[in-house]
């Protein structure tokens, strides 16, 4: 651990993060957006694990367990949306769900 | 070279390619199937950190349950395979990626300039105790409990909540 730097798993997180947040912008299937979103939970999760590390304190891999938490939570209740939605409109595509828009 | 400067090139190359090939494959499975990949290799690199509960739960929670519940519901929906990903026209795609570029070259200008580790001393004694399963057990047992009793309330009413979404109804 001590002879990598501490920046390099910085940049790798937010390049991970950067990658999520592009995939929810050019993406249009509603499952892999939701994908793209565990992506930057993780890539923020792997730079509270950097901390915790490098500072020697248990806390920040705490937070990353709830972050998990809220992850299995958004995953289950995210994707029960997504069947519901396709029930209704036979579409996971994001372009034709737009009842909430006129 | 170091071994852990070897391991975390090798680990770092493989999260960045499985991310950038979950974002940029049309099949919606082939895509998960990279992301597993993603988790793994996220996994590896917290074992690096000296973070080994971490690292455990992130396969068992992440590439073991969230991303079959993922897989299930892919297999549930036919989902047709998305356009090529640049080839149609969208304009606004080309500028969604060039904010993103701009965006992340701010953050490692942040980074390399700021220098974050400056302050830091690392202590490798212990960062290897903080990563233990009984640091991380005595710290969410007393000092952070009531915290872990309402995530358990939360993934109790998320259980809940998706049981009552995806129930089908009857008419």
């Amino acid at each position: 651990m001590s002879s990598v730097p501490m920046e390099y798993y910085l940049i790798l997180s937010a390049f991970m993060f950067i990658v999520g947040v592009t995939g929810v912008l050019i993406r249009r299937n509603a499952i892999v957006v939701f994908m793209c979103i565990e992506l930057m939970l993780n890539s923020a999760n792997l730079s509270l694990v950097t901390f915790s590390s490098y500072l020697g304190n248990p806390i920040g891999q705490i937070f990353v367990f709830f972050v998990m938490t809220v992850a299995a939570a958004e995953a289950a209740v995210g994707l029960a949306i997504i069947i519901a939605i396709f029930r209704n409109k036979l579409t996971v595509n994001i372009d034709e769900i737009n009842i909430f828009k006129w | 070279m170091k071994i852990d400067l070897i391991l975390f090139f090798l680990l770092a190359g493989i999260a960045v390619v499985t991310s950038i090939l979950v974002i940029t494959r049309r099949n919606a499975i082939i895509s998960a199937v990279f992301l597993v990949l993603n988790f793994f290799a996220l996994a590896g690199l917290y074992l690096l950190l000296n973070a080994q509960f971490i690292s455990v739960v992130q396969i068992i929670v992440y590439a073991g349950a969230i991303m079959v519940l993922f897989l299930f519901v892919l297999m549930l929906l036919r989902t047709d395979n998305e356009s090529p990903i640049l080839s149609d026209k969208r304009p606004l795609k080309y500028f969604a990626i060039l904010i993103s570029v701009f965006v992340f070259v701010q953050i490692a200008y942040l980074l390399f300039a700021g220098k974050p580790s400056r302050n830091i001393t690392p202590d490798e004694a212990a960062s290897i105790n903080s990563g233990t399963i009984q640091a991380i057990g005595k710290e969410l047992y007393t000092n952070y409990i009531i915290p872990f009793e309402v995530a358990g309330f939360l993934l109790l009413a998320a259980t809940i909540g998706a049981l009552v979404l995806a129930k089908k109804k009857f008419e």
